[in-house]
């Protein structure tokens, strides 16, 4: 087994210490981040990613393996700063006004790094014009938006009403527990993702038909 | 222990689906069971309704009351379903659930002040989710303070600390159960409430999460919670738990339940 491969069972495992010591080796042994990042951290959170989706393993070890994920990062951040990786792209993501839930979207934001991408999150009570003034901002290629109440869909509804006006716009990814397809079409936004896991590979779906 | 059934919450499909099509022997069959169960409140949501909440819940408390000797918890945010609600409801209904949230506390208040109505206040604030013990207190004693500067009897709150998943944060169980202890402890007369399923969301054999926390927070002065009541083994547990507790003089609750057939 190579010392990416060690790297990516660590991350599955939820080994901090072990994937901060696999990736400090790997450095040593000639590895660019990006190659650590792709093969090792982010080829980890690809495992992970279905098994929480098919409840073979549970919230608590995603977490795990999202720190160990994050104990990598650590350590090869300085390398990515002069290296040439690219980023997947960025999403901005929150949830609307009057919704103060955030923990399905903290699951989201880790799925979505564990993935490659770029997360800036605006938290919780997000007002539309926030949104807006973020798009401008960062350039997301996707906007995510959560609402965990029946009395917040309706704000997702206004929120995703003023997105569709803006040119040019984002994709409008949306999810939380009362949030079904049918009311994503009916409101207009571009996908619905029923979990932290289905939420990045219908992410990179998104990116892909950009 | 006061117990709020959970289960006519428009949220769960089939009761969705019930609402829907104003199948009035199912709602009621639900309300029945969960009477017969031991269930002091009947909860009543049509909350996934957006522009029928209103009609559905009238509906509703109408068709439980005609039928049964029922209270209702009236489970709504919007002040005009829950007026609408109240003008045909009989007895002294239950409302869940005001907060610190200021639209929320703003519209809730004037439907509760100076009224015999229970009501759940929910340890929610503007500021976002409380996290700590101390989170919690801090809003507990605005709304219990406000809500009796407003003529709401002590005796008439539920404070309603918030349940948070275990799962995303080892410290979120007993940060939850101290605060059930500060708010017993602190203001008597009060009472507490709260949904617990939250507790073990994301983790696998959730019942035995719910009914041993339930259990913990009974030992914490726990006096209420919105449960599932056809749940046996749980509400057995709450029995058992009062009793263990000291709430429960002569063993006399839990010898009820033994001779009724209650203990599994």
């Amino acid at each position: 087994m190579n010392i990416l491969e060690q790297i990516r069972d660590a991350v599955v495992e939820g080994n901090a210490g072990q994937v901060k010591e696999f990736a400090q080796k790997a450095i040593e042994e000639g590895f660019g981040a990006a190659q650590i990042l792709d093969e090792g951290l982010i080829g980890g959170m690809n495992i992970i990613g279905p098994r929480f989706k098919n409840n073979e393993i549970f919230i608590p070890e995603v977490l795990k393996s999202a720190r160990a994920m994050h104990a990598g990062m650590d350590v090869i951040k300085p390398l990515i700063v002069s290296s040439d990786i690219q980023e997947k792209g960025t999403i901005v993501i929150g949830t609307v006004a009057g919704d103060l839930h955030d923990i399905g979207k903290n699951m989201v934001i880790m799925m979505l790094e564990g993935s490659g991408f770029k997360v800036i999150d605006l938290g919780i009570n997000v007002p539309t014009e926030k949104f807006v003034k973020a798009i401008e901002e960062h350039q997301p290629q996707i906007m995510g938006l959560s609402a965990l109440l029946t009395t917040t869909m309706k704000q997702m509804k206004n929120t995703v009403e003023t997105l569709l006006t803006l040119e040019p716009r984002p994709k409008i990814l949306i999810g939380g527990a009362p949030i079904t397809q049918k009311f994503c079409d009916e409101i207009g936004a571009d996908a619905y993702a029923a979990d932290a896991a289905s939420a990045a590979e219908i992410a990179n779906m998104l990116i892909g038909s950009n | 222990m006061i117990v709020v059934g959970e289960l006519l919450n428009a949220s769960r499909k089939a009761v969705g689906t019930a609402i829907e099509a104003l199948d009035a022997d199912y709602i009621l069959q639900v309300a029945r069971d969960q009477l017969e169960a031991g269930a002091d409140y009947i909860d009543v949501n049509a909350g996934t309704f957006m522009n029928k909440e209103g009609e559905y819940v009238e509906w509703m408390v109408r068709l439980i009351q005609d039928n049964t000797d029922a209270v209702c918890s009236l489970d709504s945010p919007d002040p005009e379903v829950l007026n609408r609600a109240l003008k045909v409801h009989k007895g002294t209904a239950m409302i869940n659930s005001i907060s610190l949230e200021k639209e929320r506390y703003d519209q809730i208040l004037p439907i509760i002040a100076g009224t015999d109505l229970k009501v759940i206040a929910l340890c929610m604030s503007d500021e976002g989710m409380p996290v700590t013990r101390e989170d919690r207190l801090k809003i507990a004693d605005r709304l219990i303070n406000d809500l009796c500067r407003n003529n709401v009897k002590l005796e008439n709150i539920f404070v309603d600390p918030l349940v948070q998943p275990i799962a995303t944060d080892q410290s979120y169980g007993m940060e939850f159960l101290n605060a059930i202890e500060g708010i017993m402890t602190g203001y008597p007369g009060v009472h507490t409430m709260c949904g617990l399923s939250n507790v073990s969301h994301g983790l696998p054999n959730r019942k035995i999460l719910n009914v041993s926390f339930a259990i913990m927070a009974v030992a914490k002065g726990l006096d209420g919670l919105i449960v599932n009541p056809l749940d046996r083994q749980m509400m057995a547990s709450l029995v058992a738990a009062e009793t263990l507790a000291g709430r429960d003089e002569y063993c006399e609750k839990y010898l009820d339940a033994f001779r009724s057939g209650n203990l599994l």
